[in-house]
């Protein structure tokens, strides 16, 4: 057993090539699901490797290293489109869990209620993905995370960071969460808004994404498309908008349940990431 | 990092000292602290990330110990508790604040809080309440209802005073300081680093066959394990159970296992074999049978019975009745009736069942947290078939118990390990095997049926509950006795009825916590006074002052208090309060449609100590030849405060100062049984023998130096000092013999209340005093969701006598905070909740602002009018939520926790 920190890419990218590997990071999700006795033949901790660290702007619009812990986005200075997954950042977890827990670890852990999905989702984020072997490849969000626990990451590769294009410098977002307590819980569903409206009160652009309402967190494009030309005290969630969403019972709350509060969740999201309310 | 790397060791600045560990690849960080480096202030609660308690600051930030890689620190500054308590003004006026609002409790979660508290007021040296909770909401509090912490980390002005510590003084608890200061010793925290350690091999199944293999050949076979220890290594019986005639629990399950998390096997092995041990290569095969997991199934014809000689797995029952309930209901002008039900609570200690053991000669030594020392020893005793001589238990601080550290958890193991490998030994449950394997909460399934004349006295009242009492007894006949004798209420009811039935299921064993079944009845009857008030027209409170019982009034047991009967002070105490917040919710409501706020109200009677059993507790005290006063103090203090309000008491009797009392503790080869800490009984039975004990010793002074009754005693330098009207009087130690202990005074006394058997009908004396509650609640639903968020609670508590009104107001917020927990999120699901992520408790953002009404009905058998009070206060809570919530919405929950789940289906019901 050995423990490796690697402070270059190269370098990390050559130790996730070898076979039996653990990749921790902020440790939040390797650590409570460890196994009795069972232990890996090394571990490749990337918190110390520069070029995954921190938030950038580029000409593409935000690079958010993969190893950016949810405390940096909280503090970033990003524009009110990014306030959604600030939202998020800030529900995941504690603040213990927000100081260590890093963006590419809540993507590749690939729960359903992965906080930092939906906001990115409404983001139209894309995952940038490198190996040593075959280089990098950037796949849409919606792709990279497949399943419960399941992402189209390769035995090989690590994520190196989450690519944000250029966004509406005048849309608001927002994040809601409901959970049966205050701090430290995992959501019954959650919802993202992305919007924009004009000067009327007429909305002009769009984006909805729902967590914990199937295996993996979907955007709601028959709804985004009627949102559109809407005036925003006009709103309603109809079922069908709900359609891409297929929850589960579990001890949080019946699929019943959570397709019923889904819908006023995505209304106050969407007024919410307006301003209104 | 290379192999030269992990030789050189993690290199980092602990506290601002340079150190090096040496961890294994990818150990945590509060194991590397903790075992490595000595610093046991880091507590581990959950290995999860769920609790807190091991928060840390790296380079300043918190962070969970148990979730940081160990090698991540290397040239980083850690700081934990100790350290910052040490050399940060900040932390050590923080540590004063903590022990001046009683914001320590059982103190496992306070170097927790307390780091994340130091981390805010960094940056921010006047925090808002909510800041506060922003920053602590991720440190898990099961104590103190969070309220004191708050209060202490924004220092708002504290209650307690620098006073004597006499009866009525609200002085710092006198075991605060190691708590705020990381050195409170729990139960993982005795052990050198090194030790042995233990694993217990769990069933998987809730019934299961299984078949050992070569355990031996095992042991021989794999590097580092001393000793695998089964139902044939047990050299006494291999049975244990809190009430003997119902003893029916193995230490380790022999052919078949009855719930899901039994023990079947130890594993002791050096620290690294243990880390290494995987269950998959140990010799056991499994074979799992069908189980039945609820009242029902496990009486159905086809179910297995669990115990010999309990035919349709019934354990046992309770009953009480007095006059004609069913006459009574069918002459009621009004009856109303309802079915409500719970499921099993887990205690959530943020402390895991821990401990360590020794041989000491031919003497085995276990140092574990417990609730009750001398019933550990006597259980041990059994399992070893050793003499009670040659067993020590050495009690550690004990991070919360509600209950279930009354039971032996630990214990067994470590002795038996130690006794079989001839060296020290310790063994700390994870998390999840503390939630499958300790007792819970007993789910409760009731119907209830209570008549009413039209004058709203009550006339009939029938109540059968039926108790999911697990797979074993543990205290499940005490929840069985207790609800027949509570479940009417603080009331006067003429015509009652109320039986009881344990029932055993694949279940892990319910056994005490906190209220013994009682919150589950009174969920029950104080939900359906709500509904009989409405259908009778009649305003909730004036219902309840109308039919409270009160002083030479009969209780449903036939017993009359002529005195010290205070829920009808409680009651009245509210009427402010229900009038005001009625008003305001209503204003609320005609303004808001999904938002919407209602209050309830509930009380709640509790008897304090056994039920009409015999329970004394023997206090001992004496005085060295220095002048120093000693209190052998053995109510075994889990947060509470026994420590605290058993001195205060020894010290008005003695007439002396109680922070200058030296306190030894629950040792059992020095300090005398004070009973187990339950039962609300401690202020109560140990109280009256620390006020006896004192009471003796000055009297025993007086004579000797011949002073009057009302003479003022000082101790020290070798002197007691008396001062009467005659003026000054000094004793001088030294001209006396020591005995071997080396007192030269000494009192040994006992106290055991005053009951009488109950006959057939639970008619007879079952406790000598009764305590009372009454609580309001403002809640507001968000109807929508179905989420209910408690504004504001008022808690009136008879206590009979306030030995420290801080103590006092601690009690109430910490039991709120369980009944809260209990109405709206707890739900312990063997198999699927095994963990502080799916099973929730409140966290610092749950519990609301609480104002708590102390009442003093002096109680004629209480040490100066003292009544219990631990268990009191959860009783009301839930029913008031509930209370609440109807009076929000309408919509009438009757099964808890009312998620949000089940109270938006209660409100949609509505519209149907």
């Amino acid at each position: 057993m050995s423990y490796h920190s690697p402070t270059e890419l190269a370098l990390a990218l050559d130790i996730a090539a070898t076979p039996g590997g653990k990749i921790v990071a902020g440790g939040t999700d390797v650590y409570p699901s460890a196994k009795q006795g069972i232990h890996p033949d090394h571990y490749l901790d990337l918190t110390r490797v520069a070029e995954l660290c921190g938030i950038s702007q580029t000409s593409a619009g935000w690079r958010i290293g993969a190893a950016t812990t949810w405390s940096q986005i909280i503090r970033a200075d990003l524009p009110p489109a990014f306030d959604g997954l600030k939202q998020a950042a800030r529900e995941v977890g504690s603040i213990q869990i927000q100081n260590a827990g890093t963006i590419a670890g809540n993507l590749c852990n690939a729960s359903p209620a992965a906080d930092g999905v939906p906001p990115l989702l409404t983001l139209d984020a894309s995952v940038e993905l490198a190996s040593a072997a075959r280089g990098t490849r950037v796949l849409p969000l919606s792709e990279f995370v497949q399943g419960v626990r399941q992402t189209a990451l390769a035995a090989d590769e690590l994520v190196t960071a989450i690519l944000v294009p250029p966004v509406p410098l005048d849309a608001g977002s927002c994040f809601e969460k409901l959970g049966s307590r205050k701090y430290l819980v995992i959501s019954i569903t959650m919802t993202a808004a992305l919007v924009r409206c004009d000067n009327r009160g007429l909305i002009t652009a769009a984006r909805i994404a729902v967590g914990a309402c199937s295996a993996v967190a979907q955007r709601l494009p028959a709804l985004e498309a009627e949102l559109i030309g809407q005036h925003i005290n006009d709103i309603a969630v109809r079922p069908d908008h709900l359609a891409p969403l297929s929850p589960i019972d579990d001890v949080r709350g019946s699929g019943l349940f959570r397709l019923d509060v889904v819908a006023e969740q995505c209304l106050r999201a969407i007024r919410k990431a307006a301003g209104h309310e | 990092m290379n192999k030269d790397a992990a030789l050189k060791g993690t290199a980092f600045h602990l506290d601002g000292t340079p150190v090096t560990g040496f961890p294994a690849p990818g150990e945590r960080l509060s194991e590397m602290l903790r075992e490595g480096l000595g610093a046991r202030d880091v507590k581990i609660g959950c290995n999860a990330g769920d609790c807190g308690a091991c928060t840390v600051l790296v380079d300043g930030a918190p962070v969970c110990a148990c979730l940081t890689p160990a090698q991540q620190v290397a040239g980083r500054q850690v700081e934990t508790l100790a350290g910052l308590y040490r050399s940060d003004p900040i932390a050590k006026d923080l540590g004063s604040r903590f022990e001046d609002h009683g914001a320590a409790q059982c103190g496992i979660c306070t170097p927790g809080m307390m780091v994340s508290a130091v981390a805010l007021l960094r940056e921010t040296p006047a925090p808002s309440t909510m800041q506060v909770q922003d920053a602590l909401g991720g440190v898990l509090c099961r104590c103190t209802g969070y309220r004191k912490i708050i209060d202490a980390v924004r220092g708002v002005t504290p209650m307690a005073q620098a006073a004597e510590g006499q009866v009525g003084d609200a002085i710092r608890k006198l075991d605060s300081a190691p708590k705020v200061s990381g050195h409170e010793a729990f139960g993982d925290d005795v052990a050198p680093a090194g030790t042995l350690e233990i694993f217990i091999l769990r069933s998987p199944y809730p019934r299961a066959g299984f078949a050992l293999g070569d355990t031996q050949a095992y042991v021989a076979a794999t590097d580092g394990i001393a000793a695998v220890l089964t139902a044939a290594d047990i050299p006494g019986r291999n049975v244990f159970g809190v009430i003997p005639q119902f003893m029916d629990q193995p230490v380790f399950a022999e052919a078949e296992t009855r719930f899901r998390g039994e023990a079947v096997a130890a594993i002791v092995g050096t620290p690294e074999a243990i880390r290494a041990f995987n269950p998959a290569d140990f010799p056991i095969t499994w074979e799992e049978r069908p189980a039945a997991c609820d009242i029902a199934s496990a009486q159905a014809p086809a179910a297995a019975q669990l115990h010999a000689g309990r035919p349709a797995n019934v354990m046992c029952g309770g009953f009480v009745a007095c006059g004609d309930a069913q006459a009574a209901l069918a002459a009621a002008d009004v009856t109303v009736e309802g079915h409500f039900s719970s499921g099993f609570v887990e205690h959530a200690y943020i402390e895991p069942e821990a401990g360590f053991a020794r041989m000491v000669g031919d003497r085995v030594e276990v140092q574990a947290c417990t609730q009750a020392p001398v019933m550990d020893r006597e259980a041990l005793e059994i399992i070893l078939g050793l003499d009670a001589s040659k067993i020590r238990i050495l009690p550690t601080a004990v991070g919360g118990g509600f209950g279930a550290k009354l039971d032996i958890t630990v214990q067994p193991y470590l002795a038996l390990a130690a006794m079989k490998t001839g060296k020290p030994v310790r063994l700390t449950y994870s998390r999840s095997e503390s939630m499958q394997s300790s007792t819970k909460r007993h789910p409760s399934d009731i119907t209830l049926q209570i008549g009413a004349t039209k004058e709203g006295r009550i006339t009939g009242f029938n109540f059968f509950g039926a108790f999911d009492t697990g797979a074993y007894a543990s205290w499940g006949p005490t929840v069985a006795n207790r609800v027949p004798v509570h479940a009417s209420g603080p009331y006067q009811i003429a015509d009652y009825r109320a039986e009881s039935r344990g029932i055993h299921t694949n279940n892990p064993p319910a056994g005490a916590f906190r209220g013994f079944g009682v919150p589950q009845s009174a969920i029950a009857q104080e939900s359906l006074f709500d509904v009989l008030a409405e259908k009778l027209g009649m305003d909730a409170l004036e219902f309840r002052i109308l039919n409270a019982l009160e002083n030479g009034a009969t209780t449903v047991c036939g017993q009359v208090f002529t005195q010290g009967v205070g829920i009808g002070k409680c009651l009245e105490s509210l009427r402010p309060a229900w009038a005001a917040e009625q008003a305001e919710a209503q204003a609320y409501n005609a303004a808001n449609t999904v938002l919407k706020r209602g209050v309830g109200l509930a009380a709640g009677w509790y008897g304090c100590g056994n039920t009409s059993l015999p329970n004394p507790s023997t206090i001992k005290s004496g005085i060295r030849a220095d002048g120093t006063v000693v209190l052998h103090q053995g109510a075994m203090d889990i947060g509470q405060g026994a420590n605290t309000v058993i001195t205060q008491i020894f010290a008005t009797a003695l007439g002396t100062e109680a922070t200058g009392i030296e306190i030894i503790g629950a040792d059992t080869d020095i300090t005398p049984d004070a009973g187990k800490t339950s039962a609300s009984r401690q202020t109560y039975v140990s109280g009256n023998a620390a006020r006896l004990s004192g009471e003796a010793l000055r009297a025993q002074i007086l004579d000797l130096m011949n002073v009057a009754k009302t003479a003022q005693l000082s101790f020290g330098d070798g002197v007691i000092r008396a001062t009467d009207a005659a003026g000054a009087h000094e004793l001088t130690l030294s001209e006396l013999t020591p005995d071997a202990e080396g007192y030269l005074l000494r009192a040994q006394e006992t106290y055991d209340p005053p009951t009488k058997p109950l006959d057939a009908n639970g008619q007879g004396e079952p406790y000598a005093q009764f305590g009372y509650a009454a609580h309001l609640v403002v809640v507001e639903v968000d109807t929508a969701y179905g989420t209910v968020k408690p504004l504001k609670f008022v808690a009136a508590h008879d206590v009979g006598k306030a030995i420290n009104p801080m103590l006092v107001e601690g009690q109430v917020h910490g039991g709120i905070a369980q009944g809260l927990g209990m109405a709206l999120m707890e739900e312990y699901l063997p198999g699927r909740t095994e963990n502080l992520h799916d099973y929730l408790i409140p966290t610092i953002g749950d519990i609301p602002p609480i104002e708590t009404i102390i009442i003093e009905e002096p109680d004629a058998h209480g040490p100066y009018g003292a009544k219990g009070l631990g268990e009191h206060v959860l009783i009301p809570t839930a029913p008031a939520i509930l209370n609440a919530i109807y009076n929000a919405t309408g919509a009438r929950i009757t099964q808890v926790p009312a998620t949000p789940a089940r109270v938006r289906a209660a409100i949609k019901a509505l519209s149907e």
